[in-house]
């Protein structure tokens, strides 16, 4: 599948033996995480009464992700705010860039950064590391009492393990629930495609079945684009939730 | 050689059949989200009141749920593509 190589662009760099060239996933991340900024910016930039539509926007993400994390974590998360919203942007973004269907056209095919596990892990594990950060900078050891549940002592043999057995696969649970979900779903209009083309290919009356896959193909790219965003708000829900077990863990 | 072409053959229809059997993972997640969906609508339904209160939770749930699914497709991919 040609969608998801990830190609050199310009000269090839090397640094102590990595290979650290400019590529496709490169540009795409600039173009996501610039295209955002700007359009914030812009949106932030005119700060009437009564807002324009671009401040609308503006304004109503920020109530959207602000009301996110004050359900998540209290007020107290608020101070978090400006890293879970540049994470749910870039997210948004990435993932509403791959949705652009311009892929018959190698120089500007759109390139979906959150299909690669590299990226997603990326920011998993950051996220992870943050919450630990956090969690013995504010609590010390008490913070691992979020691995002892409130149960009697022979219960909690059992539990301790798995409890700690979740908490290490946060990141990769958090990382391959994305990636995954942009994988398959890219996949599968790969696959429907094929199935436009082949029937239409087929000519005579079969060439008329290939209306059906071409109306799936809509209904399911409709269906990718509420999976774009939904993916996207998982993703800063869950990165609040992890959050709130480093600024409030279990009293016991 | 041709005990060995066939060898070959029987390793790749052996890793098509893998890769659709890893998919089986898919029916599980099929079946939890539909329980979550289905008993968040029929709570919804009896209090409206607090149905707004649950819709993070309704989500998380799900991409909990989602994620054992996943998993599964994740496997069959590298099973087809490696």
């Amino acid at each position: 599948l040609e969608q998801f190589e990830v190609t050199r662009i310009g000269p090839p760099l090397n640094l102590f033996g990595y290979d650290i060239s400019f590529t496709n996933s490169a540009l795409w991340m600039c173009i996501v995480a610039g295209s955002a900024a700007v359009l914030l910016t812009i949106g932030a930039s005119s700060r009437r009464l009564v807002p324009t539509r671009m401040q609308s926007i503006a304004e109503m993400s920020y109530v959207f992700v602000a009301d996110m994390i004050r359900s998540a974590t209290g007020t107290e998360g608020l101070k978090f705010f400006p890293f879970v919203f540049t994470l749910f942007f870039f997210v948004l973004f990435a993932n509403l860039y791959g949705m652009i269907p311009l892929g018959l056209f190698p120089p500007i095919r759109p390139f979906t950064v959150t299909s690669h596990i590299v990226v997603t892990f990326a920011l998993a594990i950051f996220v992870f590391l943050m919450v630990i950060v956090v969690g013995v900078a504010r609590h010390g050891l008490r913070f691992f009492a979020i691995f002892a549940p409130n149960v009697p002592i022979p219960m909690m043999i059992v539990l301790i393990p798995i409890e700690i057995v979740s908490f290490l696969s946060r990141p990769i649970s958090l990382s391959v629930r994305l990636f995954a979900n942009m994988l398959a779903g890219h996949t599968m209009l790969n696959v429907f495609g094929g199935f436009v083309i082949g029937l239409a290919a087929a000519g005579g009356a079969v060439s008329i079945l290939s209306v059906a896959p071409l109306l799936a193909i809509t209904a399911v790219s409709a269906l990718e684009f509420l999976i774009a965003f939904l993916q996207a708000y998982v993703f800063a829900i869950l990165t609040c939730i992890y959050l709130n077990d480093a600024l409030h863990p279990p009293n016991h | 050689l041709i005990r060995l072409k066939e060898f070959i053959m029987d390793l790749m229809s052996a890793k098509m059949i893998g890769a659709g059997l890893a998919s089986i993972a898919l029916i599980g997640a099929g079946v939890g989200i539909g329980i979550i969906f289905g008993n968040y609508l029929a709570g919804a339904l009896r209090n409206p009141g607090a149905a707004q209160g649950q819709f993070t939770n309704l989500l998380v749930g799900f991409a909990l749920c989602e994620f054992t699914g996943l998993l599964g497709v994740v496997m069959a991919f590298i099973i087809l593509f490696t």
